[in-house]
């Protein structure tokens, strides 16, 4: 997955964690410790496609406008690059069994990346971090407790 | 899945309650199933019924959901049947859920949420900390639905191959 992709994922967590509200790229910048310069770019994708409002003036920033029980991961990385590149045979015509047989076990990894990033929405990732934090959080009572 | 409709997200245990799948229920299970899948298996769900609903009723599991003020036998809202399976392929035992249904007019309401919940109840109370499924992995609907409910990829993968004639 690409730097951008993944930055893209960062900041729609973020922002869809809590709609009402407004975030800064230099906040989201320095938290996940990228330059606005790129984080900027980013959100001018994500709002194109409607994911992320831009809100001006002192204060402003961005804030979540998408649905979040139904955007998925491939969804937000289908903005900023082709999955499938990695299952494509240059030339059909040209290629040894060597090349058909690696193409074959691409294709596969592919299919399974992208049934997996399909699936997940972003509301399925926060609430994967909600229940990280609470094992994280029981962890370290238990050690306490010792 | 872009386009899908925004789902519930509401409290799933008061738009259903489950029960046990009882014999007077066998016909609405097999013809919502057939409803979804598009195909009669005529005898399957007596005989599921029978090894699921009637033996070994401590680790086996075939329940269904219909309205909470249902008096009577009102319709089911759908079912989900699952039990314990223990060393198969070395693995500790772990509940398996291999059958599952929501009414399609009823969907999105979380009666599918509270199935899956009921299940995990009953597995847990039966000593057991990890549940499997398995989904075709085109179907985005299923996929989402088990990630949503927590589930990831287990430490198994399927494979599988043609054999020749
Ligand atoms: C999968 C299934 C059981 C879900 O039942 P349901 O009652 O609609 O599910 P719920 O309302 O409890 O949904 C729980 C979560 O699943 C996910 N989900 C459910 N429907 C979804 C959809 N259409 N698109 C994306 N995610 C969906 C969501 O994350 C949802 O949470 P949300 O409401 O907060 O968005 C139901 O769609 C079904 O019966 N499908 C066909 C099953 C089948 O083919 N059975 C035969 C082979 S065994």
């Amino acid at each position: 997955m690409q730097k951008s992709s993944r930055l893209a994922i960062y900041a729609l967590i973020e922002l869809a964690a809590d709609p009402e509200r407004q975030v800064s790229v230099s906040e989201i910048g320095e938290k996940y410790r990228v330059s606005a310069h790129h984080l900027a770019k980013v959100m001018h994708t994500l709002g194109r496609a409607g994911l992320v409002r831009s809100i001006r003036g002192v204060g402003g920033g961005y804030s979540f406008s998408g649905n979040a029980r139904r955007t998925t991961l491939l969804d937000v990385i289908n903005l900023f690059e082709d999955m499938s590149s990695d299952c494509k045979l240059t030339d059909r015509d040209a290629a040894t069994a060597a090349e058909w047989a690696l193409f074959d076990v691409s294709c596969e990894i592919n299919d399974i990346a992208r049934a997996t990033l399909g699936s997940i929405t972003l509301s399925t990732m926060l609430k994967q971090i909600e229940r990280h934090k609470k094992s994280a959080m029981a962890r370290t009572s238990e050690s306490e407790m010792a | 899945m872009s386009e899908k409709q925004s789902g519930s997200g509401g409290t799933p245990a008061r738009k259903a309650i489950t029960r046990r799948a009882e014999a007077a229920d066998l016909e609405a299970v097999a013809a919502l199933d057939e409803r979804v899948t598009g195909a009669a298996k005529p005898g399957y769900w007596q005989d599921i019924f029978e090894r699921y609903a009637t033996r070994r009723l401590d680790e086996r599991f075939f329940l269904v959901a219909e309205a909470p003020a249902a008096k009577s036998k009102g319709p089911i809202l759908g079912f989900i049947v699952g039990e314990v399976r223990g060393w198969e392929f070395g693995s500790e035992p772990c509940g398996w859920i291999f059958a599952f249904s929501v009414e399609p007019g009823t969907r999105e309401q979380g009666i599918g949420e509270t199935l899956f919940q009921a299940i995990s109840e009953r597995f847990r109370a039966a000593g057991i900390s990890t549940m499997r499924t398995m989904v075709a992995r085109q179907n985005q609907l299923h996929m989402a639905f088990f990630r949503s409910e927590g589930m990831m990829a287990g430490p198994y993968l399927q494979l599988e191959k043609e054999l020749d004639d």
